[in-house]
């Protein structure tokens, strides 16, 4: 028998605020433990939450780029718990009455090959909400120690469909739901920092089969790569129970990354009564069309819709694309100089994603710390296509540039790096170069096209490597006609 | 003369002291005297730091002599019930899970009465977490009724109603989640009243029922009351629910109202058992002085009534449940000892079992009850919509009259441990000051009389935000009467 998993995930995004969703506490990630709170943060007898309004805007504009409807009513609940990180022991949360509703988020699987865009679909979302994030527990020998300086960080729970179907289609997911994010200026999504997490529920049910096998849940996911090793695992392990007659029972697993394997956290009985009711604190939310166009005007093109973009207005390849888009400052880089060159753009884009990113990375640079700007770039790529320089000097010209700041002209002129010579002079060596070798003359003449390397070679040596190779190619073949 | 000082109303003390014929420091120092001299008989504070006090007087004083006084209760001694967030002072809720906890900050209403100069006087007794109406469940002692001992001060906010009506503060702050301030000042034969929810903060105010806990002021005068609930109104940037709408003031409207031909409604349905009702009689006699003014007496219905006490005590032990949650061990609250906690639920369960007295308890497991998968709907979700109707009710009173004229408890103060063993016998002591929690309008309990040598109270309710107007009519009658002049003898 053939089977199929379905999996929906749970992804958890904290909005990146100056201060706390129902704080004034400040928002933040390595301070020293505990320093990043308050009377609210605390729990404290009488404390009172209040609602950070940038944290409304911000999951408005994440439920918008990921396509939800914004209802005009959303309210908070409390769902009761007992954990030590949790201040309260009651979550702030949405219940029945979350702040975005449906929507859906479009994912790319991988192409063939780097070069080939892999195929689109969309993943339909459940819906997503606001709620507040707890603290972190730090388990010691002895103790186990509380540092509060998380809890109520600004959390979104995006819940999905259970509309997936592998492991690679949920990694699909999380990359879409990471860059769009940062592209809304949203979050940074930093899975080591905590700023995105993901749950999956994963069944496994026989081909055909209508209703949903019993429901996994998977916890402790902390990369995207683990998301999608923990899920195809899970798969493998729940398809071989199956086929060796076993029911599954729905049940809490945990991944473990470095033994590559899941086990068991709890089963279903041991699942919590939550008690949700309305928060009687916080006053229900009102969003009018005027708030919903206000933030949707701050949404950014995003990246898929960009990266078509790309293809078509600068005719790129995707290969190019899927380096620049996925970083949004980088695919601004290439953008702003390839506007004022269109007819460049590939060269351009050629510089941005193998040079200027190679150059970056061996020199630990940011991007916004880069001495060459998108006009510097334009001007070192403008004199290659004007033929001033050859582009095996250029990469020279770029390196200079790059660690002084200096223009390409600035670097050209103070190295020297300008042709010398005029265009009869290089006549003159490429008629001593076909008298002083006689072998690839005739070689060409036979009919090897590649002799007139050989020659072109000669040229080269004797510019200094300063001429236009493709000129000087021109120039033998007139003189071997 | 400073011997009486402490019996002084807070509006003839600030003329004294403007005038210099006293200073903060005397004043504060006579009630200081007063409290140590009747607080072993009384035991109204869980705690009173002297010097402090004192600290507080001196400031005031230094601010008069600059001319820089900052209004009637600058100087004044005010108590404060052990609910509420005093900086670097403990903070029991008269609950031994709080028993070792100082707040680090100020409750807003507490930053509000430090603006104003008032001297912050103690820590007043109180029902556990202000669950009770006779001050019994309280871990910390037990408050006697300065009027009979051996009788119960009324509560919640017993300790803050038996400490101003003994001369122990001048006036007091209270909270008021289903009678807390009225019932014990009817008791206590003195002035209390609960805002309209939302008037005041309730930040720094620790949690009972959030939809219906509202802060506020105790007095032995209207005038007293009035110039407290001025000090502590209005809206907070750190209490959602509290409200945008302005603060009239209410001194002063005491006196343009005054006068007034108000039409005055009486719930049939708190009339009906009247002769069952101890309280009873002093109350239609506040109402014939009504009429004497030329006010108009209408009856009134509010359907609903015999639901109030049922739907109460499902919102509020339902958010009490999870309000209390936070007490649990880990932080700042008391932590069980001796005993092999495996894991943290160990934690929770014994700290909360030696932490919390019977009364809480018993709301907590209610409250959890109630919210639970599969009972919600029948409970929680019922009695919200059924407290819609009660809100209804009192809108349509409003219609045809100004205020409700009830009483403001059943019977004058019982005797100690006459409840206790039947928690709802207890509960019913609250019927006729629930309803107004339910709806979140404001209601003020006067001295009306005395049944059986101890006070009684009548209740005036009011419309949402006319404080002013209820104030108005219990000045009225205050005024008419000598009430606020009798004392209990000690």
């Amino acid at each position: 028998m053939e089977y199929e998993a379905v999996i929906g995930l749970e992804v958890h995004v904290q909005i990146k605020t100056e201060s706390k969703i129902f704080s004034g506490s400040r928002s933040g990630y390595g301070y020293e433990p505990n320093t990043l709170v308050d009377p609210v943060v605390l729990g404290l007898p009488g404390s009172l939450p209040v609602m950070n309004k940038t944290a409304l805007d911000g999951i408005i504009k994440a439920g918008l780029a990921l396509n939800c409807t914004i209802p005009d009513y959303c309210k908070w609940d409390r769902k009761n718990y007992f954990y030590p990180d949790s201040p309260n022991n009651y979550q702030i949360t949405q219940y029945d009455q979350p702040i975005c509703d449906g929507g859906f988020v479009e994912i790319e699987m991988k192409g063939e090959t780097r070069a080939v865009m892999g195929s689109h679909r969309k993943v339909a979302l459940t819906r997503i909400h606001l709620e507040n994030d707890v603290g972190k527990l730090n388990h010691f020998a002895e103790d186990s120690l509380v540092d509060y300086n998380r809890a109520f960080t600004p959390l979104m729970e995006i819940v999905s469909e259970p509309d997936m179907h592998s492991g690679a289609e949920a990694f699909a997911f999380l990359t879409a739901i990471r860059q769009t994010m940062i592209y809304c200026g949203i979050s940074d999504c930093d899975m080591e920092k905590g700023q995105m997490r993901a749950d999956a529920n994963i069944s496994v049910r026989p081909v055909g089969q209508k209703e949903l096998g019993a429901k996994i849940e998977l916890k402790n996911l902390n990369s995207i790569t683990g998301v999608k090793n923990g899920i195809e695992y899970e798969i493998k392990r729940q398809t071989q129970e199956l086929k060796k007659g076993r029911t599954m029972t729905q049940a809490t697993w945990r991944w473990d990354a470095d033994l590559g394997r899941t086990e068991l956290m709890r089963e279903k009985e041991d699942a919590h009564d939550y008690r949700y009711f309305p928060d009687p604190d916080l006053m229900p939310v009102r969003i009018d069309d005027e708030w919903r166009e206000r933030i949707r005007c701050e949404i950014p093109e995003l990246p898929f819709d960009k990266q078509r973009r790309f293809m078509e207005q600068y005719e790129i390849p995707y290969s190019i694309t899927s380096v620049l888009v996925p970083d949004w400052e980088l695919s601004e880089y290439f953008e702003s100089a390839a506007k004022k060159a269109p007819k460049c753009a590939q060269a351009i884009g050629n510089y941005v994603t193998n040079d200027l990113l190679r150059e970056l990375s061996e020199s630990n640079t940011a991007l916004s710390e880069c001495k060459i700007s998108p006009d510097g770039l334009l001007s070192l790529v403008e004199v290659i296509e004007k033929g001033v320089i050859t582009k095996q000097i250029a990469k020279d010209v770029f390196i200079e540039m790059f660690n002084t700041g200096e223009s390409a002209t600035e670097v050209i002129e103070r190295k020297g790096l300008k042709p010398d010579f005029d265009e009869g002079q290089v006549k003159d060596w490429c008629q001593e170069a076909v008298d002083e070798n006689p072998r690839p003359v005739e070689d060409f003449r036979s009919g090897n096209e590649k002799a007139l390397n050989a020659l072109l070679g000669q040229v080269m040596k004797k510019s200094r490597g300063k001429a236009n190779p493709q000129i000087v190619q021109g120039l033998l073949k007139e003189l071997l006609s | 003369m400073s011997a009486e000082l402490y019996y002084k109303s807070a509006s003839e003390l600030s003329g004294l002291l403007d005038r210099k014929e006293i200073s903060s420091v005397e004043l504060t120092q006579s009630v200081i005297d007063r409290t140590k001299a009747v607080d072993d008989l009384v035991q109204a504070f869980n705690s009173f730091d002297e010097e402090n006090a004192l600290a507080q007087a001196e400031e005031s004083d230094a601010r008069r002599k600059r001319g820089e006084s900052l209004g009637s209760l600058d100087g004044i001694p005010v108590g404060i019930k052990d609910v509420l967030a005093v900086k670097d002072q403990p903070l029991t809720c008269s609950s031994k899970i709080l028993a070792d906890f100082v707040s680090p900050y100020d409750a807003t209403c507490i930053q509000k009465l430090k603006r104003s100069g008032a001297v912050l006087w103690g820590r007043l007794n109180m029902d556990e977490f202000a669950m009770g109406s006779s001050t019994e469940n309280s871990a910390t002692k037990i408050t006697g009724n300065p009027w009979k001992l051996d009788c119960i001060p009324g509560g919640s906010s017993g300790g803050s109603a038996a400490a101003v009506s003994a001369g122990e503060a001048i006036v007091s702050l209270g909270s008021d989640t289903g009678g807390s301030i009225r019932q014990p000042a009817s008791h206590c034969g003195i002035v209390g009243l609960k805002p309209t929810y939302g008037r005041v903060s309730r930040y720094g105010l620790a949690a009972f029922a959030s939809s219906l806990d509202q802060v506020g002021p105790m007095g032995r005068t209207v005038w007293d009351t009035a110039a407290l609930l001025q000090s502590i109104s209005g809206h907070d940037p750190n209490d959602s629910t509290s409200y945008r709408i302005d603060v009239p003031d209410y001194v002063q409207a005491i006196e343009q109202l005054k006068g007034r031909k108000w039409t005055f409604g009486l719930p049939k349905e708190y009339f009906e058992n009247a002769e069952d009702t101890a309280s009873m009689g002093p109350v239609k006699e506040a109402i014939e002085f009504y009429k004497s003014l030329g006010c108009e007496i209408k009856e009134v219905s509010l359907p609903h009534t015999a639901y109030a006490v049922a739907t109460y005590y499902i919102v509020a032990t339902a958010e009490a449940s999870s309000n209390l949650a936070r007490y649990d061990g880990i932080r700042y609250t008391h932590r069980a000892e001796s005993f092999d906690a495996k894991d943290s639920v160990d934690i929770y369960r014994q700290s909360r079992a030696e932490g919390f007295g019977n009364e809480v308890k018993r709301r907590v497991l209610l409250g959890t009850y109630v919210l639970s998968s599969g009972y919600y709907d029948a409970y929680y979700l019922k009695a919200q919509k059924t407290r819609t109707l009660i809100r209804r009710d009192f809108e349509e009173a409003f219609r045809d009259v100004d205020a409700l004229l009830t009483p403001t408890a059943p019977s004058p103060a019982f005797k100690r441990g006459a409840h206790s063993g039947d928690p709802l016998s207890m509960y019913l002591s609250d019927i006729y000051t629930i309803s107004a929690n339910l709806a979140g309008i404001p209601g003020l309990s006067v001295p009306c009389g005395y049944v059986d040598g101890l006070p009684v109270g009548l209740q005036i309710l009011g419309k949402p935000f006319k404080e002013d107007e209820i104030l108005a009519m219990g000045n009225e009658f205050e005024s008419a009467h000598n009430f606020k002049n009798e004392h209990p003898s000690l």
